[in-house]
């Protein structure tokens, strides 16, 4: 392949730097804390337990994430109905809630006395028991499936609506459709996802302690959180984390040798027009599973709305005010996110198709594999021969998070990008429209709907979470979860969960408006 | 019009402060909160010290400990007894200076490094309405049918879970394990940190909850809920104290001292009952809130020294994991 | 005059070269059959391909290190003229203002220009709102505005019907008689080719020829192009 002869240099070297700064935060951190290790302690038996229960959950986890999410996504790729694109919004809250809330709202569907429970009791069957295996792996599914169904949709809806035109003239019924092109597109989808999310709980750690019953179920996470808390063995803590990332290396290299990336950014409001799904039993099949995905993840959502919908109206004023500095270092965060997968996904681009592929997919998984624990350690052991860190609470904790959503934004943006150049950048370049103009003209506004959605994606992902509170927070400057935990410390547990409706519907909102800011007017 | 006034009175304040000495105090974020004991101690404490008390909030040792000698704290508040070894090791600890002897503490303290604010019980709570026949021994919770759920703490994430670890192997010493693999049915699961257990018991998924004597006190005060008890155990219970200290190499040590002397005042004493919901480290039972001589006192107080503590805890925690695994 | 020197274009196992020169003024059609290299080579005069050897030279100056925003040409691609999300003036603006911050004079000049090509009153409208035809005399707009002394097009009318394309092939004719501006237009039809440029560079086997007179071209055509034109 002859080589373009016009760079765009600043860009480039813009995203040179956000590729030094996700090292930084990664690796960095990493080795920012070896740095003050003072010797390396061998593993215990109880570690290598931990990482079994790790890898099998992880596994678990992600299968079962995939396996429900397929049938879902081709139940609203093939259908149309009111309130589908809100469905779809809506579908997205749990991936987006912070651990505790969650657990909370499962819990009072699936826990000793919680409805399932109750509903069997009115027949004589004794409640369900959630904690185990069974329940980390009920939670993490949970979870993921609305991150699943909605790249799995997007793998659908990428198949062009000609295609299905051309099967239904060749006379395809629905079983035709999904052996020729169903399947070919999952397989090119699906391993990619799996990866993702199995890499996205193995990394997981509240929800395994609340749910997982006992010591039997720990995470490498939690082995981390203890070498640092209670032995201060910082040795260990990296000698873990190495560990971890070294997982998550070789799980990205399979992926990579057998999935194709997949993008997920554009309009999911959209359906393709189908001839081959108007059989009453696919129709019903299709309403069976959409009733039972919004039972299994809105009830809890409605039941974390129930408990906390008496207590907003009290909520003392300090609660208010955290939930402003939320949205704030959310909308830093959102903004910090899409210029790094943007300036990213631009390096990229430039490196080429075949390349682009495994560079994506490798910043991704870095983030994800990333321990908070020792990001945030690493961080302040940085930070703290030059400034006060609780100084630099927000910011720090805006930059984090901004990270942690790194792998989705990209994700969203590169395949579009991608298009973009091949469409538009040789007439872009014919015009001599580079740099800032290129970007204002062109690349911006053609992206409003993948940079809509992962902007939102940022937003509503940096609301939720804890970041790095433990070393960073600040007493004036709680974010809203950290108030949340506050209250919950202080026994005010009807306050908590007042706040966390809050959080629910902040986070949903700020989602819910760059999803559609993307998307109104957009001419794509 | 209100604008200017509103600046200039900021100003006035900021340099108000930017006058004032300094003292930086590390607390656990729970202590400083809008509804810890926090923000009263530092109005009162910054009346009498014309200074700033400023709290930094997060882990304190780790914190402590990254920073080293180099560090901004000049006094911590909120260490607990199980990492007193770890930090006393680290060196950065000046003596406390002040009389302990008229501590109301359960347990003797000659400590001269670190000086107790407040302490409690480690305790099973209940709902009184619920539970008919709340057991009155370790030995009864174990007799207990195994359809009564509890949920505890993970000793490897949190400070009441490694009491009850240390409370555990206290009662039933070599048999420890044994002890455990007989409460294993009976746990409902095990969580990270003290908050997520409670929000549990008090959502009805658990009918008990490892937390201490002086939770119900929450409820009957601030809820008026007089259904929340704790099960006293005649075998004793385990003490948890909380500790303030010195950092030796601070700049401000007369604040620090003064500060210290603070910690022990009547003033700084009868802030903690309804604010950190335990008991203060002194201050005669008869200055407490009524409602704390409602709540159930254990016969016999249970503590392991902090070398005690250091010496029996990976054992023990080695014999909870084994019998929690099974 | 546009000179290509010993010119190499080497693509994975493709390979064109040329060895010719076009005259200023000149209208050139480039014809040859499907996958010979028109399009490359217009890619190669544009500076979306770097030659593996030899030189692009216009009015002596080789253009090698010149990207293609700032050569002296203007081109016309098949499709994708203009950028959907921005309105007809917008695209036309970008002929003379990259960053679009155009003055009120410049503002006249793309008003004028669009009148220029019979689409008075359609700047705001967006690509989307536009037939086919009107997208081509935006493009045509931008390219005059552009004032570049040569024009490269890439059968950017391929998809018009028979009288449109006439339209659009007078009108370019009117322009290039304005602007003085050099031509190279790739078509396959040679109806094309006979109409609008009297010369004729034959793509074929690899080998872009010189330009010979396109009337002797196809009166006596050589073997390459009598296979083409079957």
């Amino acid at each position: 392949m002859a080589k373009r002869l016009v760079p765009i240099k600043p860009v480039y070297g813009l995203g040179a730097v956000s590729a030094a700064l996700i090292l930084l935060l990664t690796l960095g951190t990493l080795a920012a804390v070896v740095t003050r290790a003072e010797g390396v302690s061998a593993l215990r038996p109880a570690d290598w337990a931990a990482l079994r229960f790790t890898l099998w959950q992880a596994f678990l986890s992600a299968s079962l994430s995939v396996l429900l999410a397929v049938p879902v996504a081709r139940a609203l790729a093939r259908r149309q109905f009111f309130g589908r694109s809100a469905l779809v919004t809506l579908l997205g809250a749990p991936f987006i809630l912070p651990v505790i809330v969650a657990v909370l709202g499962l819990l009072a569907v699936f826990g000793r006395s919680g409805i399932l429970s109750t509903m069997l009791g009115w027949v004589g069957l004794p409640p369900v028991h959630i904690y185990g295996l069974h329940g980390v792996v009920l939670a993490h599914v949970f979870f993921n499936i609305p991150l699943a169904t909605r790249l799995i949709l997007q793998g659908w809806l990428a198949i062009p609506a000609e295609r299905f035109r051309l099967a239904a003239s060749l006379g395809f019924d629905n079983a035709d459709i999904q052996r020729v092109l169903e399947w070919p597109m999952l397989r090119a989808v699906v391993p990619g996802i799996f990866m993702v999310i199995f890499l996205l709980c193995m990394t997981s750690f509240a929800v395994v302690l609340a749910l997982g019953g006992g010591p039997k179920a720990t995470t490498l996470e939690l082995a981390i959180y203890q070498a640092f808390r209670f032995d201060f063995d910082l040795g260990k803590a990296a000698l873990l984390a190495v560990i971890q990332f070294g997982l998550c290396a070789v799980v990205a290299v399979i992926a990579w040798r057998v999935a194709t990336p997949a993008g997920m950014g554009a309009g999911l409001d959209r359906t393709v027009e189908r001839w081959d799904t108007s059989n009453p039993v696919l129709r019903a099949q299709d309403f069976t599973v959409l009733v039972f995905a919004k039972l299994f993840l809105l009830t809890p959502l409605v039941v974390i709305f129930l408990k906390g919908a008496g207590a907003v109206w009290t909520l003392p004023d300090v609660v208010w005010w955290s939930a402003f500095r939320s949205v704030l270092v959310a909308l830093g965060s959102a903004a910090l996110a899409i210029s790094l997968a943007l300036s990213l996904a631009l390096l990229a681009v430039k490196l080429g198709q075949k390349r682009t592929a495994g560079f994506v997919e490798g910043f991704g998984y870095l983030t994800i594999a990333a321990s908070p624990l020792v990001v945030g350690t690493g961080l302040f052991i940085m930070i703290f021969p030059f400034a006060r860190p609780s100084d630099l609470a927000l910011p720090v904790t805006a930059i984090v998070n901004a990270a942690m959503s790194l792998p989705f934004a990209l994700r969203a943006l590169s395949p579009a990008l991608r298009d973009i150049e091949n469409d538009f950048g040789r007439l872009a370049d014919s015009l001599g429209l580079s740099g800032w103009s290129r970007m204002r003209l062109l690349i911006l506004p053609r992206m409003r709907r993948p940079l809509g959605f992962a902007a939102g994606l940022a937003a509503a992902l940096s609301m939720g979470d804890l970041g790095v509170i433990a070393l960073f927070a600040d007493p004036e400057s709680a974010t809203l979860p950290l108030q949340m935990f506050r209250l919950m410390t202080a026994y005010r547990m009807g306050d908590a969960a007042g706040a966390a409706l809050v959080l629910l519907a902040l986070s949903l909102c700020l989602f819910w408006v760059f999803d559609r800011g993307g998307r109104v007017d957009a001419d794509t | 019009m209100k604008y200017p006034l509103i600046a200039a009175g900021l100003c006035a304040a900021s340099m108000a402060a930017a006058e004032a000495p300094v003292l930086t105090v590390y607390a656990p974020d729970y202590f400083a909160s809008e509804w810890g004991p926090g923000p009263g101690i530092e109005a009162g404490f910054e009346e009498r010290c014309a200074c700033d008390l400023q709290f930094i909030t997060g882990d304190v040792l780790p914190r402590l400990l990254l920073e080293g000698e180099r560090t901004e704290a000049d006094a911590v508040i909120g260490l607990n007894t199980d990492v007193t070894l770890k930090a006393r090791e680290s060196g950065l600890f000046g003596t406390h200076g002040q009389d302990t002897s008229g501590l109301t503490l359960p347990i003797e303290w000659s400590d001269d490094v670190f000086l107790p604010f407040d302490w409690s019980y480690l305790s099973f709570v209940y709902d009184n309405t619920k539970l008919e026949n709340p057991p009155t021994s370790f030995e009864a919770l174990l007799e207990m049918p195994d359809d009564v759920k509890i949920v505890i703490q993970d000793p490897r994430s949190s400070i009441s879970g490694l009491g009850l670890l240390l409370w555990v192997k206290s009662v039933y010493g070599d048999d420890a394990e044994n002890a455990w693999t007989r409460l294993a049915p009976k746990i409902l699961t095990v969580t990270k940190g003290w908050s997520e257990a409670y929000g549990m018991f008090t959502d009805g998924e658990a009918d008990m909850v490892l937390s201490f004597t002086t939770s119900p006190a929450y409820h009957i005060i601030a809820e008026e809920d007089l259904t929340k008890s704790a099960a006293i155990f005649d075998e004793g219970h385990y003490v948890l104290v909380e500790l303030a200290g010195k950092i030796a190499t601070t700049d401000q040590p007369e604040l620090a001292d003064s500060f210290m002397e603070y910690v022990l005042s009547e003033e700084f004493q009868s802030m903690i009952p309804t604010s950190n919901w335990s008991y203060p480290a002194q201050l005669d039972a008869e200055k407490l809130p009524a409602q704390f001589l409602q709540l159930g006192t254990p016969e016999k107080a249970i503590f392991l020294s902090e070398q005690e503590a250091n010496d029996v805890r990976d054992g023990a925690l080695e014999e909870w994991r084994n019998a929690l695994s099974q | 005059m546009l000179t290509l020197e010993r010119l190499e274009i080497v693509q994975d196992d493709f390979c064109l070269t040329a060895d010719l020169s076009v005259p200023t003024g000149a209208r050139v059609a480039v014809i040859g059959p499907s996958g010979a290299g028109k399009s490359t080579l217009l890619a190669a005069i544009a500076g979306f391909l770097k030659p593996g050897s030899g030189k692009i030279l216009w009015d002596g100056v080789d253009l090698a290190d010149l990207p293609p925003g700032e050569r002296p040409l203007s081109l016309l691609f098949q499709d994708n003229n203009l950028f959907p999300h921005l309105s007809a003036a917008e695209n036309v603006g970008l002929g003379l203002r990259s960053d679009l911050r155009l003055s009120s004079s410049q503002k006249e000049a793309v008003s004028n220009t669009l009148e220029r090509v019979g689409l008075k009153g359609f700047g705001n409208r967006k690509p989307a709102a536009l037939s086919g035809g009107q997208i081509a005399r935006v493009a045509l707009a931008r390219m005059i505005l552009r004032q570049k002394p040569l024009v490269l097009l890439d059968e950017p009318f391929g998809a018009l019907g028979p009288a449109l394309k006439g339209e659009m092939l007078t009108l370019l004719a009117d322009l290039l008689d304005e602007t003085g501006a050099t031509l190279l237009m790739v078509s396959h039809d040679p109806d094309d080719a006979v109409r609008i440029s009297s010369q004729t560079i034959l793509v074929a086997e690899g080998i872009a020829h010189p330009p010979i007179d396109t009337a002797t071209l196809f009166a006596n055509p050589p073997d390459a192009l009598k296979r083409y034109l079957g």
